[in-house]
């Protein structure tokens, strides 16, 4: 276990029905720190990340958030900390279709009761940090692949999470467009101190990452932890 | 690739005559560039020389030499390192590689820990190289591409290999 944690998970399980996903998982990551989550399809590493972001429970396990228990909480308390302290990026961007880039991003502040005019005045800040300036008041539909997640990015830091979570950010976009991708989620992510989890099956979206771990079979191998990665 | 060691690694199954060797050796690992038998018995010699085998007595028979080798614990300690260190990453290692989790597997080691270790010195690298491209020219970048993609072919033979382990294992114990 990595001493002064900002998120873990001890000895998770969960399953669906009779089907484990996770089998007593274990996970530490520090502030600031860009972890990458491998493992083949099926393994256990979505699950994993929906635990850690406090989406799902596990059956069994603790899941602890800057010194506090996360899996405890109920429901509502859940959902406020994952608006106030976390960010998401998902493989197809997930944005709403009917608003435009400056709602969709926008979006988290104003459900958090932010002034709209601060909501928007800082939506328009991270879209200039995008390079998404002039895209602000275009629907998302009309977006590229890659213009997409980057909304997306802007989405999941405009609120100054503590953590981003990434589930294969890169995985519908081609080579470049994801390297693209994932060099503005690390780099502005690192810029503002920003934990980023990134699950991802790709071995280059990991090599953007500052340590990884495999996941297989729903259990969590640190090559790093048991020094034979070193 | 290390003749040597995969003849030690050999060694450790059972005690065995050049011949038995060489025949195991060209089945797993030779793909059509068998051994010599003068490699064979030379190899072996520096291995008795060293300590890491012991040769028993001529035994009567047809070939050169009927002898029966045996590994030394000091040839089993060498097989042992050998199999933990990851091989570092750099072009054409897929034949240590293989010979590595075929011999793993055949003598119950954690062939799926080697590997793992393996996946994590070759995304280390591929680290070191994305930093390159980051921070580099034009031409720097499109030769660490050369070597983000090479290492992206091993981590996906490293991933298939991983996922048939059971079937590998099943394949090596009959043979």
């Amino acid at each position: 276990m990595i001493v002064n944690a900002l998120l873990r998970a001890e000895g998770i399980s969960r399953s669906y029905g009779n089907t484990p996903a996770l089998r007593e998982a274990s996970l530490s990551v520090t502030a600031g720190e860009v972890l990458a989550v491998m493992g083949p399809s099926g393994s256990g590493k979505s699950t994993l990340l929906h635990c850690l972001a406090g989406i799902f429970t596990p059956d069994s396990g603790e899941v602890w958030f800057d010194g506090r228990r996360l899996d405890t909480l109920n429901d509502g308390r859940r959902s406020e900390l994952r608006r106030v302290a976390f960010g998401f990026v998902f493989q197809f961007g997930q944005l709403v279709p009917e608003l435009t880039v400056a709602d969709n991003v926008a979006l988290p502040l104003l459900l958090g009761r932010t002034r709209r005019k601060h909501a928007y005045a800082r939506a328009a800040s991270w879209l200039e940090r995008l390079e998404l300036a002039d895209l602000g008041g275009r629907r998302t539909g009309e977006l590229s692949g890659g213009q997409a997640q980057r909304v997306a990015i802007a989405r999941a830091l405009v609120t100054g999470p503590r953590v981003v979570f990434a589930d294969e950010p890169t995985g519908a976009l081609d080579s470049l467009t994801g390297e693209l991708v994932m060099e503005l989620l690390v780099g502005l992510a690192r810029e503002e101190g920003t934990t980023v989890i990134v699950v991802t099956h790709d071995a280059r979206v990991a090599a953007c990452a500052d340590r990884e771990v495999v996941v297989r079979d729903g259990r969590v191998t640190d090559p790093y932890a048991s020094g034979v990665g070193r | 690739m290390s003749v040597p060691l995969a003849l030690l690694g050999l060694l450790e199954r059972e005690p065995s005559h050049g011949y038995d060797l060489k025949r195991d050796y060209d089945t797993f690992f030779g793909r059509g560039k068998p051994l010599p038998f003068g490699q064979v018995y030379s190899t072996l010699g520096r291995l008795a020389r060293d300590g890491k085998v012991t040769a028993g007595q001529s035994e009567p028979g047809d070939g050169p030499d009927r002898k029966r080798y045996a590994i030394t614990p000091v040839g089993k300690d060498e097989v042992e390192a050998w199999l933990a260190e990851p091989v570092a990453a750099e072009p054409y290692l897929h034949t240590v590689l293989f010979t590595k989790v075929v011999l793993a597997l055949m003598l119950g080691r954690d062939a799926s820990g080697y590997l793992d270790a393996q996946r994590a010195t070759h995304i280390r690298r591929m680290r070191e190289l994305t930093e390159i491209k980051r921070s580099g020219n034009l031409v720097d970048a499109l030769l660490a591409d050369h070597g983000l993609f090479r290492l992206e072919a091993d981590l996906r033979w490293i991933d298939v290999t991983q996922a048939r382990l059971g079937a590998l294992a099943a394949a090596v114990r009959d043979r």
